[in-house]
Protein backbone atom coordinates (compact mmCIF):
# COMPACT_ATOMS: atom_id res chain seq x y z
CA UNK A 1 0.00 0.00 0.00
CA UNK A 2 1.25 3.65 -0.74
CA UNK A 3 -0.59 6.69 0.29
CA UNK A 4 -0.58 8.94 -2.59
CA UNK A 5 -1.73 12.48 -1.93
CA UNK A 6 -2.71 14.90 -4.61
CA UNK A 7 -2.52 18.77 -5.17
CA UNK A 8 -2.48 20.70 -1.92
CA UNK A 9 -2.19 18.05 -0.05
CA UNK A 10 1.05 17.10 -1.66
CA UNK A 11 2.79 19.63 0.90
CA UNK A 12 1.15 17.09 4.00
CA UNK A 13 2.46 13.78 3.02
CA UNK A 14 5.88 14.28 4.12
CA UNK A 15 4.44 14.11 7.69
CA UNK A 16 3.68 10.04 7.12
CA UNK A 17 6.72 9.80 4.91
CA UNK A 18 8.71 9.18 7.84
CA UNK A 19 6.80 7.20 9.92
CA UNK A 20 6.68 3.65 11.28
CA UNK A 21 5.79 0.66 8.34
CA UNK A 22 4.20 -2.66 8.56
CA UNK A 23 5.35 -5.37 6.25
CA UNK A 24 4.40 -9.07 5.38
CA UNK A 25 7.51 -10.26 3.79
CA UNK A 26 8.61 -14.23 1.71
CA UNK A 27 11.60 -15.28 3.13
CA UNK A 28 13.19 -18.14 0.96
CA UNK A 29 16.20 -20.28 3.26
CA UNK A 30 18.61 -21.98 1.12
CA UNK A 31 18.29 -24.89 3.65
CA UNK A 32 15.16 -26.01 5.22
CA UNK A 33 15.15 -25.12 8.77
CA UNK A 34 13.54 -26.55 11.87
CA UNK A 35 10.61 -23.55 11.98
CA UNK A 36 11.05 -23.11 15.71
CA UNK A 37 14.50 -22.23 15.41
CA UNK A 38 13.37 -19.97 12.57
CA UNK A 39 10.84 -18.26 15.09
CA UNK A 40 13.77 -17.54 17.73
CA UNK A 41 16.09 -15.97 15.24
CA UNK A 42 13.46 -13.84 14.44
CA UNK A 43 12.91 -12.48 17.50
CA UNK A 44 16.32 -11.88 18.20
CA UNK A 45 15.81 -8.86 15.36
CA UNK A 46 13.10 -6.84 17.39
CA UNK A 47 14.61 -3.96 19.38
CA UNK A 48 17.60 -2.11 17.48
CA UNK A 49 19.60 -3.66 14.97
CA UNK A 50 22.45 -2.63 13.18
CA UNK A 51 21.54 -2.01 9.09
CA UNK A 52 23.88 -1.23 6.18
CA UNK A 53 21.90 -0.16 3.60
CA UNK A 54 21.70 -2.27 0.29
CA UNK A 55 23.75 -1.68 -2.94
CA UNK A 56 20.81 -0.32 -4.61
CA UNK A 57 19.49 1.79 -2.26
CA UNK A 58 18.78 6.01 -2.59
CA UNK A 59 20.75 6.68 0.70
CA UNK A 60 24.64 6.62 2.01
CA UNK A 61 25.57 3.31 2.85
CA UNK A 62 26.59 3.80 6.07
CA UNK A 63 26.19 1.73 9.08
CA UNK A 64 22.95 2.77 10.77
CA UNK A 65 20.54 1.60 14.17
CA UNK A 66 16.78 0.92 12.28
CA UNK A 67 14.20 -0.34 15.43
CA UNK A 68 12.11 -3.64 14.64
CA UNK A 69 9.01 -3.61 16.69
CA UNK A 70 7.94 -6.72 16.39
CA UNK A 71 8.67 -9.72 14.08
CA UNK A 72 5.41 -12.15 13.85
CA UNK A 73 5.84 -15.86 11.27
CA UNK A 74 2.80 -16.45 10.01
CA UNK A 75 3.42 -19.59 8.11
CA UNK A 76 6.48 -22.15 7.33
CA UNK A 77 6.20 -24.20 4.24
CA UNK A 78 9.55 -26.01 3.01
CA UNK A 79 12.55 -23.36 3.29
CA UNK A 80 10.07 -20.75 2.52
CA UNK A 81 8.60 -18.64 5.99
CA UNK A 82 6.22 -15.78 5.64
CA UNK A 83 6.58 -13.04 8.60
CA UNK A 84 5.11 -9.52 9.44
CA UNK A 85 7.34 -7.45 10.51
CA UNK A 86 6.64 -3.91 11.94
CA UNK A 87 9.29 -1.48 11.82
CA UNK A 88 10.78 2.39 11.81
CA UNK A 89 10.91 4.03 8.57
CA UNK A 90 14.14 3.27 6.48
CA UNK A 91 14.24 -0.58 7.44
CA UNK A 92 15.32 -2.86 4.50
CA UNK A 93 13.69 -5.75 5.07
CA UNK A 94 15.69 -7.04 2.05
CA UNK A 95 18.70 -7.20 4.53
CA UNK A 96 16.78 -8.22 7.17
CA UNK A 97 16.10 -11.53 5.47
CA UNK A 98 19.73 -11.54 4.30
CA UNK A 99 20.88 -11.12 8.02
CA UNK A 100 18.55 -13.59 9.25
CA UNK A 101 19.83 -16.57 6.94
CA UNK A 102 23.38 -15.23 8.57
CA UNK A 103 22.15 -15.98 12.24
CA UNK A 104 20.69 -19.96 11.02
CA UNK A 105 23.92 -20.36 9.03
CA UNK A 106 21.69 -21.57 6.00
CA UNK A 107 21.78 -18.25 4.21
CA UNK A 108 18.27 -16.27 3.00
CA UNK A 109 16.96 -14.01 1.05
CA UNK A 110 13.79 -12.01 0.44
CA UNK A 111 11.03 -13.45 -2.54
CA UNK A 112 8.30 -11.16 -1.78
CA UNK A 113 7.34 -8.00 0.13
CA UNK A 114 3.95 -6.18 0.82
CA UNK A 115 3.82 -3.18 2.96
CA UNK A 116 0.69 -3.46 5.13
CA UNK A 117 0.88 0.03 6.99
CA UNK A 118 2.47 3.30 7.12
CA UNK A 119 2.04 5.36 10.02
CA UNK A 120 -1.67 5.39 10.75
CA UNK A 121 -2.93 4.27 7.39
CA UNK A 122 -3.14 0.36 7.14
CA UNK A 123 -4.35 -1.72 4.06
CA UNK A 124 -6.96 -3.23 6.43
CA UNK A 125 -8.96 0.16 6.20
CA UNK A 126 -9.32 0.07 2.32
CA UNK A 127 -6.75 0.52 -0.54
CA UNK A 128 -7.62 0.69 -4.38
CA UNK A 129 -5.79 -0.80 -7.67
CA UNK A 130 -4.78 1.99 -10.00
CA UNK A 131 -7.50 -0.21 -12.34
CA UNK A 132 -10.17 1.20 -9.91
CA UNK A 133 -8.73 4.36 -10.20
CA UNK A 134 -8.93 4.92 -13.69
CA UNK A 135 -12.26 3.03 -13.57
CA UNK A 136 -13.57 5.77 -11.23
CA UNK A 137 -11.68 8.96 -12.98
CA UNK A 138 -13.85 7.56 -16.33
CA UNK A 139 -17.35 7.15 -14.87
CA UNK A 140 -16.51 10.90 -13.81
CA UNK A 141 -15.00 12.45 -16.54
CA UNK A 142 -17.73 10.59 -18.84
CA UNK A 143 -21.18 10.14 -17.23
CA UNK A 144 -20.27 13.13 -13.99
CA UNK A 145 -20.86 9.96 -11.65
CA UNK A 146 -18.80 10.92 -8.74
CA UNK A 147 -19.61 8.69 -5.88
CA UNK A 148 -16.94 6.04 -6.79
CA UNK A 149 -14.00 8.63 -6.55
CA UNK A 150 -15.29 10.19 -3.61
CA UNK A 151 -15.75 6.53 -2.36
CA UNK A 152 -11.82 5.60 -3.74
CA UNK A 153 -10.35 9.16 -2.14
CA UNK A 154 -10.33 10.14 1.21
CA UNK A 155 -9.68 13.75 2.64
CA UNK A 156 -6.08 15.16 3.37
CA UNK A 157 -7.40 15.46 6.93
CA UNK A 158 -6.74 11.96 7.21
CA UNK A 159 -3.21 12.71 6.92
CA UNK A 160 -2.91 14.43 10.25
CA UNK A 161 -5.38 12.03 12.07
CA UNK A 162 -2.47 10.81 14.80
CA UNK A 163 -2.04 14.38 15.85
CA UNK A 164 -3.39 16.51 18.37
CA UNK A 165 -6.03 18.84 17.36
CA UNK A 166 -7.18 22.48 17.95
CA UNK A 167 -10.38 23.81 17.12
CA UNK A 168 -10.42 27.89 15.57
CA UNK A 169 -13.15 30.34 15.26
CA UNK A 170 -14.52 30.98 12.11
CA UNK A 171 -12.47 34.56 12.32
CA UNK A 172 -8.96 33.35 13.00
CA UNK A 173 -8.86 31.16 9.66
CA UNK A 174 -7.60 33.54 7.18
CA UNK A 175 -4.86 35.62 9.08
CA UNK A 176 -3.42 31.77 9.53
CA UNK A 177 -4.02 31.12 5.80
CA UNK A 178 -2.16 34.70 5.54
CA UNK A 179 0.82 33.03 7.88
CA UNK A 180 -0.29 34.38 11.21
CA UNK A 181 0.43 32.42 14.11
CA UNK A 182 -2.77 30.85 16.17
CA UNK A 183 -3.05 33.36 19.37
CA UNK A 184 -5.24 32.33 22.05
CA UNK A 185 -8.07 34.28 21.72
CA UNK A 186 -8.75 31.46 18.36
CA UNK A 187 -8.89 28.79 20.12
CA UNK A 188 -12.50 27.28 20.90
CA UNK A 189 -11.98 23.35 21.71
CA UNK A 190 -8.29 21.47 21.69
CA UNK A 191 -6.98 17.98 23.22
CA UNK A 192 -6.24 17.62 26.65
CA UNK A 193 -2.54 17.08 27.45
CA UNK A 194 -0.82 19.11 24.87
CA UNK A 195 2.63 19.79 25.60
CA UNK A 196 4.76 22.80 24.97
CA UNK A 197 7.06 22.42 21.84
CA UNK A 198 4.14 19.53 20.38
CA UNK A 199 3.30 19.43 16.99
CA UNK A 200 -0.65 20.10 16.27
CA UNK A 201 -3.57 20.10 14.03
CA UNK A 202 -5.60 23.57 13.54
CA UNK A 203 -9.16 22.38 12.34
CA UNK A 204 -11.92 24.98 11.27
CA UNK A 205 -15.77 24.12 13.08
CA UNK A 206 -16.61 22.06 10.32
CA UNK A 207 -13.84 19.92 10.07
CA UNK A 208 -11.12 21.40 7.46
CA UNK A 209 -7.63 21.55 8.46
CA UNK A 210 -6.28 25.00 8.59
CA UNK A 211 -2.76 24.34 9.38
CA UNK A 212 0.05 22.24 11.18
CA UNK A 213 2.08 23.89 13.82
CA UNK A 214 3.73 23.61 16.66
CA UNK A 215 2.06 24.33 20.60
CA UNK A 216 3.94 27.29 21.77
CA UNK A 217 1.92 26.94 25.23
CA UNK A 218 0.61 23.70 26.92
CA UNK A 219 -3.37 22.89 26.91
CA UNK A 220 -3.39 24.00 30.57
CA UNK A 221 -2.00 27.38 29.71
CA UNK A 222 -4.26 27.61 26.61
CA UNK A 223 -7.21 26.92 28.71
CA UNK A 224 -6.07 29.79 31.67
CA UNK A 225 -4.65 32.33 29.15
CA UNK A 226 -6.41 35.38 27.34
CA UNK A 227 -3.79 36.11 24.76
CA UNK A 228 -0.79 35.35 23.32
CA UNK A 229 0.64 33.29 20.82
CA UNK A 230 -0.27 29.60 21.27
CA UNK A 231 0.84 27.96 18.53
CA UNK A 232 3.50 29.04 15.94
CA UNK A 233 2.72 27.92 12.29
CA UNK A 234 4.88 25.60 10.54
CA UNK A 235 2.67 24.49 7.18
CA UNK A 236 -0.36 25.99 6.14
CA UNK A 237 -3.18 23.91 4.14
CA UNK A 238 -5.98 26.10 3.88
CA UNK A 239 -6.03 28.59 0.94
CA UNK A 240 -6.43 32.53 1.37
CA UNK A 241 -9.25 33.95 1.16
CA UNK A 242 -11.78 30.31 1.99
CA UNK A 243 -13.05 32.42 5.03
CA UNK A 244 -13.64 36.15 5.55
CA UNK A 245 -10.58 37.94 6.77
CA UNK A 246 -12.01 39.59 9.97
CA UNK A 247 -8.54 40.44 10.75
CA UNK A 248 -7.88 43.34 8.26
CA UNK A 249 -11.02 44.82 9.75
CA UNK A 250 -10.01 44.61 13.72
CA UNK A 251 -6.26 45.99 12.63
CA UNK A 252 -7.63 49.10 11.12
CA UNK A 253 -9.63 49.45 14.13
CA UNK A 254 -6.88 49.63 16.35
CA UNK B 1 -25.10 23.53 18.62
CA UNK B 2 -25.28 24.14 14.84
CA UNK B 3 -25.48 20.65 12.26
CA UNK B 4 -22.10 22.15 10.72
CA UNK B 5 -20.84 22.21 13.73
CA UNK B 6 -21.89 18.81 14.84
CA UNK B 7 -20.80 17.50 11.54
CA UNK B 8 -17.65 18.89 12.34
CA UNK B 9 -17.50 16.79 15.21
CA UNK B 10 -18.20 13.98 13.95
CA UNK B 11 -15.31 14.21 11.85
CA UNK B 12 -12.83 15.02 13.98
CA UNK B 13 -13.72 12.03 16.44
CA UNK B 14 -13.64 10.01 13.61
CA UNK B 15 -9.71 11.10 12.56
CA UNK B 16 -8.93 10.91 16.20
CA UNK B 17 -10.04 7.17 16.16
CA UNK B 18 -8.02 6.67 12.84
CA UNK B 19 -5.11 7.81 14.17
CA UNK B 20 -5.08 6.15 17.50
CA UNK B 21 -5.75 9.31 19.32
CA UNK B 22 -6.74 8.55 22.81
CA UNK B 23 -7.15 12.20 24.72
CA UNK B 24 -10.46 13.90 25.72
CA UNK B 25 -11.67 17.17 24.29
CA UNK B 26 -11.83 20.41 26.53
CA UNK B 27 -13.72 23.69 25.40
CA UNK B 28 -12.57 26.84 25.97
CA UNK B 29 -15.66 28.57 23.97
CA UNK B 30 -18.20 28.35 21.63
CA UNK B 31 -19.09 29.35 18.32
CA UNK B 32 -20.84 28.56 15.39
CA UNK B 33 -19.91 28.34 11.57
CA UNK B 34 -20.71 30.69 9.09
CA UNK B 35 -22.09 27.77 6.07
CA UNK B 36 -21.28 30.55 3.25
CA UNK B 37 -17.61 29.64 4.21
CA UNK B 38 -15.43 26.59 3.40
CA UNK B 39 -17.32 22.50 3.21
CA UNK B 40 -17.07 19.69 5.25
CA UNK B 41 -14.33 17.55 3.98
CA UNK B 42 -16.42 14.66 2.78
CA UNK B 43 -19.03 17.30 1.19
CA UNK B 44 -16.25 19.30 -1.00
CA UNK B 45 -17.41 20.04 -4.43
CA UNK B 46 -15.79 17.37 -6.47
CA UNK B 47 -12.90 19.85 -8.22
CA UNK B 48 -11.80 20.78 -4.68
CA UNK B 49 -12.10 17.12 -3.45
CA UNK B 50 -9.63 16.05 -5.41
CA UNK B 51 -7.23 18.89 -4.86
CA UNK B 52 -7.21 18.27 -1.28
CA UNK B 53 -7.41 14.53 -0.96
CA UNK B 54 -5.64 11.03 -0.73
CA UNK B 55 -5.59 7.88 -2.13
CA UNK B 56 -4.57 4.62 -0.83
CA UNK B 57 -3.10 2.49 -3.47
CA UNK B 58 -2.86 -1.10 -3.48
CA UNK B 59 0.97 -0.66 -5.45
CA UNK B 60 1.45 -3.64 -7.79
CA UNK B 61 5.16 -5.03 -6.76
CA UNK B 62 7.01 -4.11 -9.92
CA UNK B 63 6.93 -0.07 -10.38
CA UNK B 64 8.29 2.18 -7.84
CA UNK B 65 6.58 4.66 -5.76
CA UNK B 66 7.82 7.66 -7.94
CA UNK B 67 6.68 6.04 -10.90
CA UNK B 68 2.96 4.97 -9.22
CA UNK B 69 2.67 8.50 -8.43
CA UNK B 70 3.91 9.94 -11.76
CA UNK B 71 0.76 8.00 -13.25
CA UNK B 72 -1.49 9.20 -10.62
CA UNK B 73 -0.53 12.45 -11.30
CA UNK B 74 -1.17 12.26 -15.46
CA UNK B 75 -4.58 10.51 -15.07
CA UNK B 76 -5.87 13.39 -12.69
CA UNK B 77 -3.81 16.20 -14.82
CA UNK B 78 -2.83 17.58 -11.83
CA UNK B 79 0.82 19.38 -11.33
CA UNK B 80 1.48 17.99 -7.85
CA UNK B 81 1.15 14.98 -6.24
CA UNK B 82 3.17 12.87 -3.45
CA UNK B 83 4.00 9.92 -1.79
CA UNK B 84 4.12 8.32 1.90
CA UNK B 85 5.82 5.59 1.65
CA UNK B 86 9.61 5.91 0.80
CA UNK B 87 11.82 2.86 1.98
CA UNK B 88 14.41 5.58 2.18
CA UNK B 89 13.91 8.56 4.19
CA UNK B 90 15.19 11.46 3.10
CA UNK B 91 16.83 12.48 6.73
CA UNK B 92 18.16 8.83 8.17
Amino acid sequence: MLPVALGSATKLIGLVMHSRKEYVALMELHREVDPEKVTAVLKQFVGRIYQRPPLRSSVKRALRIREIYYIEPLEFQDRYVLFRVGCQSGTYIRKLCHDVGLVLGVEAHMRELRRTATGHFREENGVYTLHEVSEALYLWRRYRYEELLRKIMQPAELIVANLPKIVIRDGAVDAIAHGAQLAVPGILRLHEGISKGERVAMFTLKGELVAIGRAAMDTNEILESKRGVAVRIERVFMEPGTYPSMWKRRKSCE
Amino acid sequence: MSDLVKEGEEFLRKLDELGRVKRRWVSKDEEDTDPRYGYPPYRRPIDLYIRKGLIVIDKPPGPTSHEVVAWIKKMFGLEKAGHGGTLEPAHP
